[in-house]
């Protein structure tokens, strides 16, 4: 009965032979002349600063605290997209279900105002 | 090209909401957003009354206009002038308001849970039914599990009361968290659901969290709160792999659906077992069953002491309903497998629960062994798997709960009184000094302990007994033994409150008299006398209860 996976287990030893295969290889076979550039964090990646720099190795915890509130909202208020289009056809079961819902995402919002959230000093 | 309504491309229809099923939620958590906005009124709070107070006379005005109905136009407006008053005559103390409000809204809860029992109960058993598009049950397990939740809620607001005050932690959102953390445990209890079940533990999780962390300049609560959390993300994330095992082999995640699934002959029994085996091992780290175990004492320990007392109480209370619906009532054709696996649980649980306890010296982390060892003790019903079974686990945390809840509540005034954390060698002479707390804190240790004529011994009965019927009376030998090496522990407390002088170099602070924390223990202890001698009217309720909306 566990035969049904067996695909799947194929697959699984494929991808990590791969993977370990073209590492390998170019480890192997890649010329190699490392230079500073070549070396630091590729593309998006945030390059590690000096622990001792203030101005380097730390970030304020306000700007997450920010980030993170922003990305909640923000996640939320895609809800609304879908619900637009359609509000027509759902009529006013879908409004009410949309109004409750906005009316605990403005009072989380109230909340965070308040209470100094969203205050960076 | 004519454009398709995307509603008519989906089969979609409005969904036929039975808010009845969830009203006790609805109305706890309506109270939690309450007392959240209370709070942000700030220093202009008299401002944000009457502007809240216009909008509900304007609410009033509109729905009377529009409906012409008078009811609840009219309890808008009331409530709105209430609170108008409410905040200016309190208004240089937000906080008794917020406790005020809270205990007003778990009472109005019970309220409405006791208006649930009633429709339910007009049959000769309580019908099982449910509602939500089969999300959540409206059965006697749910109920019975939501009064142990709200009654452990309610009385820690007054027992919680004046060490916040003293340990300058008595912040706003304690309240709201609280409710919140119920609302999700009374979702738990009732959740038909897997899903519904993953939903609400993360709702009482998160605000336990945070609960968990409340004393935030304190390290031992900080270290309890990250170890809670990355535990417990850790744990949630083992059963959300059990469910998706689950919906594997049912192609739903409706419990009793699931539980059909899982016992039909054409499913992989590895597949089953291993589900099974997931699930169980995610509600064994919300129950706190060895080896699972390992967050229990930091967390309890680090934790406010009011927070310990009700999470000890009552998360175990909502995951053991969830635990119940899920094996006995639904994956009770399948016995065989999961049985074994708990009883082993259970066995070991008891036993290192207990011998870990006698070692503590400091006594929030005694408690929070014995609270290791009590799951173990309340999972022998679970084990029986049997209606006798599932009441007397019911009736087994109902108790678990006021004890606890009573037994932090004293040790609650003990730290306050030395301003840190309480050892037992610390507690001579207090017997002399303060005998009705010291009584009170025997009272609920012997009860822990299970001796006859205290509430605890009639639950310990109750389960040990199911255990003896459904043949499990090994572990039940293994129960008693755990309970013999606990009631040496919880002795030992109080022959050091009662016999031992008072050490000279204790220091110790003031105690003012508290009449919210006198109200709460009075009543824990009443209830635990009471239950201990007349255990007729709740086991019944208990019986009454044993049934699983099918």
């Amino acid at each position: 009965m566990l035969a049904e996976y067996l695909p799947l287990l194929l697959l699984f030893i494929i991808a990590f032979g791969f993977v370990a295969v073209s590492l390998a290889a170019s480890s192997f076979l890649g010329p190699k002349n490392p230079n500073p550039t070549k070396r630091a964090a590729y593309e998006s990646g945030i390059i590690p600063g000096d622990e001792t720099d203030p101005r380097l190795g730390r970030f304020s915890v306000k700007f997450y605290l920010v980030a993170m509130l922003f990305i909640i909202f923000d996640i939320e208020a895609i809800f609304l997209h879908p619900w637009a289009t359609v509000l027509r056809d759902l009529g006013w079961f879908a409004f009410w279900s949309m109004a409750i819902f906005v009316a605990l995402l403005f009072e989380s919002y109230y909340y965070i105002l308040r209470r100094g959230g969203l205050e960076w000093e | 090209m004519p454009v398709i309504p995307l509603t008519a491309q989906v089969q979609w229809s409005i969904p036929d909401i039975p808010w009845g099923a969830i009203s006790p939620e609805l109305v706890l958590f309506g109270t939690g957003i309450l007392v959240l906005l209370l709070e942000t009124a700030g220093p202009h709070r008299l401002r944000a009354s009457a502007l809240a107070f216009l909008a509900a006379a304007g609410g009033a005005a509109a729905g009377y206009g529009l409906t012409g109905e008078v009811t609840w136009p009219a309890l808008l407006a009331l409530a709105g002038l209430a609170q108008l008053a409410l905040t200016a005559t309190w208004r240089e103390r937000p906080r008794v308001l917020s406790a005020l409000l809270s205990a007003l809204g778990i009472v109005a809860t019970l309220g409405v849970v006791a208006w649930q029992w009633q429709t339910l109960a007009g049959g000769e058993l309580l019908a099982t039914q449910s509602g939500l598009a089969d999300m959540v049950a409206v059965d006697g397990v749910a109920l019975f599990t939501r009064v142990t939740v709200l009654l452990a809620a309610l009385v820690s607001i007054p027992l919680g009361w004046s060490y916040l005050e003293t340990r300058r932690i008595h912040r706003a959102e304690y309240y709201p968290l609280l409710l919140f953390a119920a609302v999700g445990m009374n979702l738990l209890a009732s959740s038909q659901d897997l899903l519904m079940v993953f939903i609400s533990l993360e709702v009482l999780s998160l605000a336990l969290y945070i609960l968990t962390g409340f004393a935030k300049r304190d390290l031992t609560s900080q270290e309890g709160a990250l170890k809670y959390f990355l535990l417990g993300a850790f744990s949630s994330a083992i059963l959300l792999y059990g469910i998706a095992l689950s919906y594997g082999i049912a192609g739903t995640t409706n419990i009793p659906a699931v539980g059909a699934a899982v016992a039909a002959a054409d499913t992989p029994a590895a597949l089953a077992v291993i589900a099974m085996a997931l699930l169980i091992v995610g509600f064994a780290f919300k129950t706190a069953l060895v080896p699972f175990h390992m967050w229990t004492p930091d967390v309890y320990q680090g934790a406010p002491t009011p927070v310990t007392g009700f999470m000890a109480a009552a998360t175990k209370a909502a995951a053991f309903a969830a635990f119940l619906r899920i094996f006995v009532g639904a994956m009770g054709a399948s016995q065989w497998s999961w049985i074994p696996a708990l009883w082993t649980l259970a066995a070991i649980t008891m036993l290192v629960g207990a011998v870990l306890a006698v070692v503590q010296d400091d006594l929030k982390r005694m408690l929070g062994y014995s609270a290791v060892a009590h799951a173990g003790y309340a999972a022998i019903g679970l084990i029986a798997a049997t209606r006798e079974g599932v009441s007397g686990t019911l009736f087994y945390l109902l108790v678990y709960a006021v004890m606890s809840v009573g037994a932090f509540g004293v040790l609650s005034m003990l730290e306050r009184r030395q301003r840190r954390a309480v050892s037992i060698s610390d507690l001579a002479g207090f017997g002399k000094r303060f005998p009705v707390p010291a009584g009170m804190l025997s009272l609920f240790l012997l009860s822990l302990a299970g001796i006859p004529g205290t509430a605890g011994f009639m639950g310990k009965l109750a389960v040990f007994r199911a255990g003896v019927f459904a043949g499990q009376w090994v572990l039940v030998v293994i129960a008693v033994l755990s309970s013999m090496i606990a009631a040496f522990f919880y002795i030992r407390v109080i022959r050091a409150m009662f016999m031992d002088d008072e050490p000279d170099d204790l220091e110790t602070f003031e105690l003012e008299p508290t009449p919210g924390l006198s109200a709460g223990l009075a009543a824990s202890a009443a209830i635990i006398v009471v239950l201990g001698v007349w255990p007729t009217v709740v086991i019944d309720l208990a019986e009454q209860a044993a049934a699983f909306a099918g």
